[in-house]
């Protein structure tokens, strides 16, 4: 295993769409609820112990050799809001196009040709992490870290929040996205019916509005 | 939409020339420059000068709307399944130089959807002198600028103004009232660009866009060859 891989992976410069989706932080920089960085602390620590958990437990049980189709269909059945299925499909597609062209595997192009519009994003994560030699708990790590990572850019832009003030958000929250990883990890090597199914209503219903809107700088 | 038909692998990854099924893909050209400077509109004229005899889709690429995609289609220049709007996070020359990710999946489903294409646009977002296509992405790239702008673009340079395949300095029309100085412009322009052709535009009138819809032809001509 490179541990180098991980870095390549989780770079926010890694083209793999993420730049475009502010991971539900735009509806809630409009409605006033992150309007700083102790707020956008609460609004990743929420992010991250409820979707992002069950993200990184998806992953991660695609690294450890789970059946991706078994995976992505769990996926759907944990993501009830169709218009953040949609963006899980579409950052899937994008995903497998920059796994493909970086760690190519039979089991990559398997999926690309199973699933031509997309899988779920977390399970071609997982398996992108499995191409590249890494291990579950490294996907879980990377899905838990983008989880608020996503966020914390975006509401640098939308806010014109200090950046350092946001990457220090994320440096507190070191140690609790080591804590999900493991958790995600741990049940991925207990099979797909142990897998959780955390959910945070508010994301769900606000990412319906968003989709919705007609002006909006982020795809998601 | 995808019609339900199965290929035999994957997509391509980014440039390939072919697509799955072996068909020489269509030629992608992208459009960019700083915002107001004529992207759109010169998108426009070029579908209604050239879609009678070639197959062209857009890809729009906006900053936080679909506010271009909906004056194409308002201005039906093309049928509306031959355009698609690309979402970019606050960032337009990401998405078409650093992760062109989503504007590659947008030109596949077209082709897929509407195709064959003999031709696709995409277009950028209004934004900065440093902004420009990734090669993964298209096949030759247009820079679009104008009089009103000022000047001194061509002068100050940047990788638009001074790789762009094409540049295209818009609103000759305005010179006289912005005390723009064109034969400068031009002068400017060659010691940036040195061999690189520079075509001088107004899209007032209809046939303003010729010049850069003969380039486009001889762009598809080699391209085809």
């Amino acid at each position: 295993m490179s541990r180098a891989a991980l870095l390549v992976l989780a770079d926010g410069r890694f083209p793999a769409g993420g730049h475009a989706h502010s991971g539900g932080a735009e509806p809630a920089v409009t409605q006033g609820r992150i309007r700083n960085a102790d707020d956008l602390a609460a609004f990743c620590r929420g992010r991250l112990h409820t979707a992002g958990l069950t993200a990184a437990a998806l992953a991660a049980a695609a690294a450890h050799g789970l059946d991706p189709l078994a995976l992505d269909e769990a996926a759907d059945a944990r993501t009830p809001s169709p218009a953040l299925r949609a963006t899980a499909r579409k950052l899937g597609r994008q995903m497998m196009r920059a796994a493909r062209a970086t760690w190519p595997s039979p089991e990559l192009d398997a999926l690309a040709t199973a699933r031509p519009r997309g899988a779920h994003q977390p399970v071609v994560l997982g398996l992108t992490a499995r191409a590249a030699g890494l291990k579950s708990e490294d996907a879980a790590h990377w899905v838990a870290y983008e989880t608020v990572s996503g966020p914390a850019t975006a509401v640098v832009r939308l806010l014109s929040l200090d950046p350092f003030h946001a990457t220090a958000v994320l440096a507190r929250l070191a140690p609790e996205l080591d804590d999900v990883a493991a958790q995600a990890a741990e049940a991925a090597r207990r099979g797909i019916d142990a897998l959780p199914a955390a959910s945070a209503p508010l994301l769900d219903i606000t990412a319906e509005a968003h989709a919705a809107w007609p002006v909006r700088l982020f795809a998601s | 939409m995808h019609l339900g038909h199965t290929h035999d692998g994957p997509a391509a990854v980014s440039a390939d020339a072919t697509r799955p099924d072996g068909t020489r893909r269509a030629l992608r050209i992208g459009l960019g420059g700083p915002v107001g400077s004529g992207k759109t509109a010169t998108v426009a004229a070029l579908c209604r000068e050239l879609r009678d005899r070639i197959s062209i889709a857009v890809v729009t690429n906006d900053i936080y709307t679909q506010e271009d995609a909906a004056f194409l289609l308002r201005n039906a220049v093309l049928p509306p399944e031959r355009i698609q709007a690309v979402e970019t996070g606050a960032c337009p020359h990401t998405a078409i130089r650093d992760d062109i990710s989503a504007n590659l999946e947008a030109v596949e489903d077209l082709e897929d959807a509407v195709g064959p294409l003999d031709l696709i646009l995409v277009e950028s977002g209004g934004d900065n002198l440093t902004a420009t296509f990734s090669k993964g992405l298209v096949d030759a790239q247009v820079f679009v600028i104008d009089v009103a702008g000022g000047d001194d673009i061509p002068r100050k340079g940047g990788p638009g103004v001074t790789t762009a395949d094409l540049l295209v300095i818009n609103k000759t029309d305005l010179a006289p009232y912005v005390g723009s100085d064109l034969q400068r412009m031009a002068r400017d322009a060659k010691e940036q660009r040195g061999e690189l052709p520079v075509l001088f535009t107004s899209l007032t009138s209809a046939e303003g866009v010729g010049p850069v819809a003969d380039w486009v032809r001889a762009q598809l001509a080699a391209w085809t060859a």
